[in-house]
């Protein structure tokens, strides 16, 4: 947590075109530039443009064939939300820039009507009066009843931030099409049943026409031909050629998969999507793991009926629902995938753009984010994620990995469009596969490359006012050194990029909509980014500020084997400083390399290098090992509270939709907890994930109710340094919603041992025993009057030298002293922070630095082994406590904490299977204190 | 220390009667064990613990299994299953000659009257001895002259193919409780004995007998650790046997020239030379005292049955300290009677004082039942185990925290991450 978004976001976008240090101090620089939209609200995050709607909604709109376009449902599904938004207006407008090339039916030269397996396109759509943008997804299914057998869909992110629709484009369409292709594979399944029954059915009046026919034939000696006989022999033939139409189709879309792995050469979208789903299915309360592989298997229970030969377009026979157009069980999914999206990208703008910087540096400390971040697994499963270029390759990836791209507006033609029309592509079909690919590759771009190429994209769209602009960016092949990609925009196309470019054509049309057309590029990284973005200046400034807690490395280097020994632990990272991120680089000047050495050494593009992927399905075996965690003999696993409910993502998901009163009371009672429980557990939602925004109440509260702590109790201190240095801290009290309370406050401050749970027990009554302080850091008791009692309270005196005890019925505190200055700075109780979440953000911010400064100790050789065989240990020991004093500036008990810390992370390191087992308690003989109020 | 928890502020029980017991605060600069790990295997009362080479050791108890583990890590290696009934007595057996592979061998007696010798490497049972009319409770190995011995109501002597070389006569109901190696081809035999309350001269309590190996007869019996001396007045006598437990021998080992007895709560060194007892701790601990090891730097590790792991070390007490010290071990007797015996003051000769004492540096709390016994690794720390199921690793925890650095800076080298200062 380096970043804080309360900072930021003050100031208006423009000023961070320049560079907004450079400018003469001018007194009125100083003042804050006044909010364009203060007539309209006092606030500058109240809605700019005045939509008609109170925040972000997702909406699923159908170009029906009946009635044309039409609004078919919004996530949420609540009318408050969209408020006097005309969603039939938007529908028309949204339906009207599908690009889709989805013609189907009779191609030329061709028997039999053909399906086409078209991609989705995706858009960007803005409609300034309505105050409304959008980022609109559009896909094609199939339906046996319906006109060229294509139902036209889209779904549309609706928000009236523009700049977050832009800047978010990626990770947009990304978490679309996997709601999309979700759509689409029970559409696929659906839609072959449908054939087969229809096959059936076409079987059986086969065999009856032809029965009649015989039966016709045999009646009729006269040698010629009834009428009726023709009419019966026509109607047979026609249903013979619908036979085989159908067989057709039915080969066809059988065959989409196939021509789907043959057409690309990355196929991991595909297959990666497959495990999602049937990893989904098996979350689900009905496990349909065999949906991939008896797919297009006709339903056996089918009786055949006699059908009408000539497929009758009647219009008004009700078309199928989009739920019985897929499988019922593929729209729970996506409906599922689509309140994940509208969860994941609630919020303003700035905030979603820190949080993915925060993720994204996160990812980079992996070595030591275990120790206080809540969702990191979320991180090591991007790592292995197949399209990210592995640590030992170079940056730019050769050709036939690199899915070529299907884009194609060169930049001049964008440049000239800005001010020109809305742009229609028409793509050959040829380049489904491409898009394919695409789809795949969108989830791996750098955020930073992300930023810079959105950030193009503003700047073109700023220039343009109320009017129509076109948006569309070029998409280069090979990734460029950074000097020259701005000038080699257009250079680097490939052959097919210019075949596909000269078959795309434009229409000009009259429509008012402006189109947004956005493209996913691959590197087009211009140099001045770091002006333009905003939270990276604040955080620059902030950072400065904080010296004192800063890691001065050379400075303070005393001794000169010291140096040698910073300089023999640590890579220090390429010397190219990354103008977008000052934490980049403060920790290049400073030479203290916040990435790890050992891994990211080819990372050249400093600390956003990696993308802030939002999510990925959590693997199984995160579920496995919670439920491995539970079922030790833990007295009440079920109501965990806190770190289950992080833990079981299912849960949270759900518990979000539940109530918000129910989540904020929700660590103060167990009852909530099971309420919450069952609500999940009938709505499963396959593809739940624990996102920001849902634990973002957990912390708030938390760091609340950990601030309270810090400002009731003057003994706070002892007891968070009792909690970082890895001594059992025992809360101990009558009321268990009280002690709960407090447990899950204060659990902020414990640090992790693996990356699945934290080592907090909430609620225990029965007596401790020595494996309870192996296993847990923070532990709630529950004090039972005597004689009952005695037992628990006798083993919390036998083992008093592993625990510290804070009796909240006495109000007293024994644990032992603490003198160092870390503790202090993390819970002063004079703060000015007012809010829990601020205080949470500051907490972390002061552990991320403090596992830095374990890190840095960790991994320094000569600090815990000789640097020659001549050198005695005692050598060792002298460099090792100098260093923890005047080079990470640790005083007394503080050096405990970092040492604590040290052994988790060398443990953590050196385990081969992470997550497996309790590490080993360890304590001191230290006298403990009593503190009282 | 927690009284104010407790509130009512009522002293724990039992307490204020063993007022002598020494203890130590929380803070114990010369105790190096800041680390424990608890191994977690049985399901009864351990109460075996055997060492079979620089990195595993066994362990066995009430549940009938032994159990092969990794000191280092505290892994669990093996579980060898055989026994009906709980083993009463566990011990290395050195490698067969003609036996090609040397894999370590244990034996095992067990109360189902059977005796087995396994293999801890592969985990196999060897072979298994069940002529036993009563339960074997000691084994021990002669290695020099390549027998073993095993201890019940009667005592025999075995080759190493695990024939009956001979055995003695039915010696006790109670049978021999320990058996000890001393030079000269001697074993030495504790007979557990059952302090009846008509003992008067209080001669026969830790009687100690010698026997030969070479031709298997009693040498000399009744060879007297302490020699009880007619000075001893009947009253202390029968104090004494209202107390039966607190002084029986429970437990002794030895060096060069020193045996280390635990009786009862107390511990008690023997020079062999000066054929005096050196040093004592009359209350060491809360309970009898189970097993005690000497370690080589002087110190002296005991458990207890009150749950606890105490370390001691042997100092040269200075000469003239004039502390009245309860001298010579007569006063061992004399639980009961402290108060009174330091009030009036004690008229001994000189040479009775031990000239050394037992200094608590540190105390091990961890289990809380009974520690039945414990093994000392010197590169891996202590082991121990007690009747609350579990066995304890304690460690040193800043030698493993050099450890895991040495490993972690392997690891590194071995990805090639390891970059060398310029």
């Amino acid at each position: 947590m380096i970043s804080a978004p309360d900072v930021v976001a003050f100031t208006k976008e423009e000023e961070y075109e320049e560079e907004p240090y450079n400018e003469p101090a001018l007194p009125e620089e100083y003042s804050v530039p006044l909010f364009p939209f203060s007539s309209q609200g006092a606030n500058p995050w109240s809605k700019l443009s005045g939509a008609k709607f109170s925040r972000d909604f997702i909406l699923i709109s159908e170009f029906s064939e009946q009635v044309g376009p039409q609004p078919l449902l919004t996530i949420p599904n609540d009318t408050k939300v969209f408020g006097t938004f005309d969603l039939n207006y938007f529908s028309l407008r949204i339906m009207s820039v599908d690009y889709q090339a989805s013609f189907v039916g009779h191609p030329p030269g061709s028997a039999y009507p053909k399906l086409n397996f078209v991609e989705d396109s995706k858009v960007v759509l803005g409609d300034s009066k309505e105050g409304a943008f959008a980022y609109v997804h559009h896909l094609t299914l199939y339906d046996l009843e319906a006109r060229g057998f294509v139902r036209p869909f889209c779904m549309a992110y609706i928000s009236a931030d523009q700049h977050k629709i832009m800047q978010q484009f990626q990770e947009l369409s990304a978490e679309f099409s996997k709601a999309s292709e979700c759509l689409k594979t029970g559409n696929r399944k659906a839609f072959a049943g449908e054939l087969e029954k229809k096959l059936k059915d076409l079987d059986y009046t086969r065999t009856v026409l032809h029965t009649e026919t015989e039966i016709q034939k045999k009646a009729n000696d006269k040698g010629f031909y009834s009428s009726q006989a023709i009419e019966k022999a026509n109607e047979l033939a026609s249903v013979e050629k619908s036979i085989i139409e159908h067989q057709d189709l039915l080969k066809q879309i059988r065959s989409y998969p196939h021509r789907k792995l043959k057409g690309s050469a990355l196929c991991c979208g595909e297959t990666e999507h497959t495990q999602d789903q049937t990893s989904q299915a098996a979350t689900t309360s009905n496990p349909d793991e065999s949906a991939d592989t008896d797919l297009y298997t006709c339903r056996p229970a089918y009786t055949p009926k006699l059908i009408k030969a000539k497929s009758t377009k009647c219009f008004d026979k009700k078309l199928k629902t989009l739920e019985e157009l897929c499988d019922t069980e593929y729209f729970t999914q996506t409906l599922a995938q689509l309140s994940h999206i509208e969860h994941m990208f609630r919020g303003d703008l700035c905030y979603l753009l820190t949080s993915q910087i925060d993720r994204a540096l996160l990812k980079q400390q992996h070595i030591t984010n275990f120790l206080f971040e809540d969702f990191v697994e979320v991180a090591e499963k991007q790592e292995s994620a197949p399209p990210k270029p592995g640590p030992g390759r170079p940056p730019s990836r050769s050709l036939e990995e690199c899915p070529i791209p299907q884009v194609l507006i060169s930049v001049g033609s964008y440049k000239s469009s800005v001010e020109s029309v809305p742009i229609k592509m028409e793509q050959e079909l040829g380049d489904e596969e491409y898009k394919e690919a695409d789809v795949a590759e969108m989830s791996s771009f750098d955020p930073q490359e992300n930023l810079d190429y959105l950030d193009m994209d503003m700047k073109g769209s700023i220039s343009s006012g109320e009017s129509i602009e076109v948006l569309g960016t070029e998409k280069s092949t090979a990734v460029l050194p950074k000097s020259d990609s701005q000038a080699s925009l257009t250079v680097p196309l490939s052959p097919q990029v210019v075949r596909s470019k000269a078959v795309s054509h434009r229409t000009i049309s009259e429509d008012s909509i402006e189109v947004l057309s956005t493209c996913p590029s691959e590197a087009l990284i211009p140099e001045d980014f770091k002006a333009s973005y905003p939270s990276a200046i604040n955080e620059e400034e902030s950072y400065a500020d904080d010296s004192e807690g800063a890691i001065h490395f050379q400075a303070s280097v005393s001794a000169p084997e010291l140096g040698e020994a910073e300089e023999g632990g640590l890579e220090t990272p390429p010397s190219q400083i990354d103008s977008s991120c000052c934490i980049g680089k403060e920790s290049d000047s400073l030479r203290v390399p916040l990435s790890t050495p050992a891994h990211t050494p080819s990372d050249q593009d400093g600390v956003v290098s990696i993308p802030p992927q939002r999510y990925r399905q959590k693997d199984q075996g995160f579920h496995v090992d919670f439920a491995v965690e539970n079922a030790g003999p833990l007295r009440d696993s079920s109501s965990e509270g806190f770190p289950a409910d992080e833990l079981d993502p299912s849960r949270l998901l759900a518990s979000r939709d539940v109530s918000k009163t129910s989540l904020d009371n929700y660590s103060d009672s167990a009852s909530n907890m099971s309420s919450l429980a069952s609500t999940s557990s009938d709505r499963t939602p396959p593809s739940a994930h624990p996102t920001g925004p849902s634990s973002e109440r957990h912390k708030k509260r938390a760091g609340q109710n950990a601030l309270k702590f810090i400002r009731q109790y003057p003994f706070a201190h002892p007891a968070i340094y009792s909690l970082l240095s890895g001594r059992t801290l025992v809360v101990l009290g009558e009321d268990e919603a009280i002690v709960r309370k407090l447990v899950t406050a204060l659990s902020i401050f414990v640090p992790n041992h693996s990356r699945y749970a934290k080592p907090v027990k909430h609620w225990v009554s029965s007596p401790l025993h020595i494996t309870d302080f192996q296993r847990w850091k923070l532990i709630g008791l529950q004090r039972v009057a005597a004689p009952a009692g005695a037992g628990s309270l006798h083993a919390l005196s036998r083992y008093s030298r592993y625990t510290s005890v804070l009796d909240l019925d006495n109000k007293a505190l024994r644990c032992p002293l603490y003198r160092g200055a870390l503790v202090p700075r993390l819970a002063d109780h004079r703060t000015q922070i007012k809010r829990g979440s601020t205080y949470y953000l500051h907490v972390q911010s002061t552990l991320a630095q403090l596992c830095s400064k374990a890190f840095l100790y960790t991994f320094c050789h000569h600090l815990h082994l000789p640097a020659h065989d001549k050198e005695t240990e005692e050598v060792v020991a002298g460099r090792q406590a100098s260093f923890l004093k005047l080079t990470l500036g640790l005083v007394n008990e503080d050096v405990k904490v970092v040492q604590y810390l040290a052994e988790l992370l060398k443990l953590r390191y050196v385990q081969d299977t992470p997550g497996t087992g309790h590490p080993m308690l360890r304590f001191d003989y230290v006298p403990s204190f009593l503190y009282k109020i | 220390m927690l009284r104010w928890l407790i509130g009512g502020g009522r002293e724990p029980q039992g307490l204020a009667e063993k007022s002598p017991l020494q203890t130590i605060g929380e803070e114990q600069t010369q105790n190096p064990y800041t680390e424990l790990l608890v191994l977690k295997a049985h399901h009864d009362i351990v109460r075996f613990l055997v060492r079979l080479d620089e990195y595993r050791f066994a362990s066995a108890g009430d549940d009938g299994i032994v159990v092969v583990w990794n000191a280092q890590t505290g892994e669990k290696l093996l579980e060898l299953n055989g026994h009906t009934q709980k083993i009463t007595a566990l011990i290395t057996f050195p490698s067969l000659e003609a036996c090609e592979e040397k894999n370590q061998l244990i034996l095992t007696a067990s109360a189902d009257r059977t005796v087995i010798l396994w293999d801890c490497d592969t985990g196999r049972q060897v072979q298994k001895v069940s002529c036993f009319q009563s339960t074997v409770k000691c084994l021990i190995v002669l290695q020099r002259l390549d027998v073993w011995l095993s201890g019940g109501n009667d005592l025999c002597v075995w080759n190493q193919k695990l024939d009956l070389l001979c055995k003695t006569s039915h010696l006790s109901d109670t049978g021999i409780s320990a058996l000890i190696e001393i030079p000269k081809n001697c074993v030495v035999a504790a007979v557990g004995k059952e302090l009846n309350v008509s003992f008067v001269t209080g001669s026969h309590v830790g009687e100690m007998i010698i026997w030969d190996i070479l031709d298997w007869t009693v040498q000399a019996c009744e060879c007297n650790f302490w020699d009880p001396s007619p000075q001893l007045d009947t009253q202390q006598e029968i104090k004494l046997c209202q107390k039966p437990n607190d002084i029986s021998i429970h437990h002794f080992t030895w060096d060069e020239e020193n045996v280390f007895a635990a009786v009862g709560r107390g511990l008690y060194v023997y020079n062999l030379q000066m054929k005096r007892v050196i040093a004592c701790q009359k209350s060491a601990h809360d309970s009898n005292v189970l097993h005690i090891a000497k370690l080589p730097n002087r110190q002296l590790i005991s458990c207890s049955e009150d749950g606890s792991v105490r370390i001691w070390e042997l100092r040269e007490k200075q000469q003239l300290a004039a502390e009245p010290v309860p001298t010579g071990f007569f006063n061992m007797w004399g639980f009961g009677r402290v108060n009174k015996q330091a009030s009036q003051p004690v008229k001994k000769q000189q040479e009775n004082a031990p000239p050394c004492s037992l200094e608590l540096i540190g105390d091990l709390i961890g289990h809380s039942s009974s520690v039945e016994m414990f093994l000392y690794f010197e590169d891996h720390g202590l082991v121990t185990c007690s009747a609350d199921h579990l066995i304890i690793l304690w460690k040193n925890g800043e030698r493993e925290s050099g450890l895991r650095s040495l490993k972690l800076f392997q690891k590194l080298e071995e990805d090639g991450d390891l970059y060398l200062a310029v």
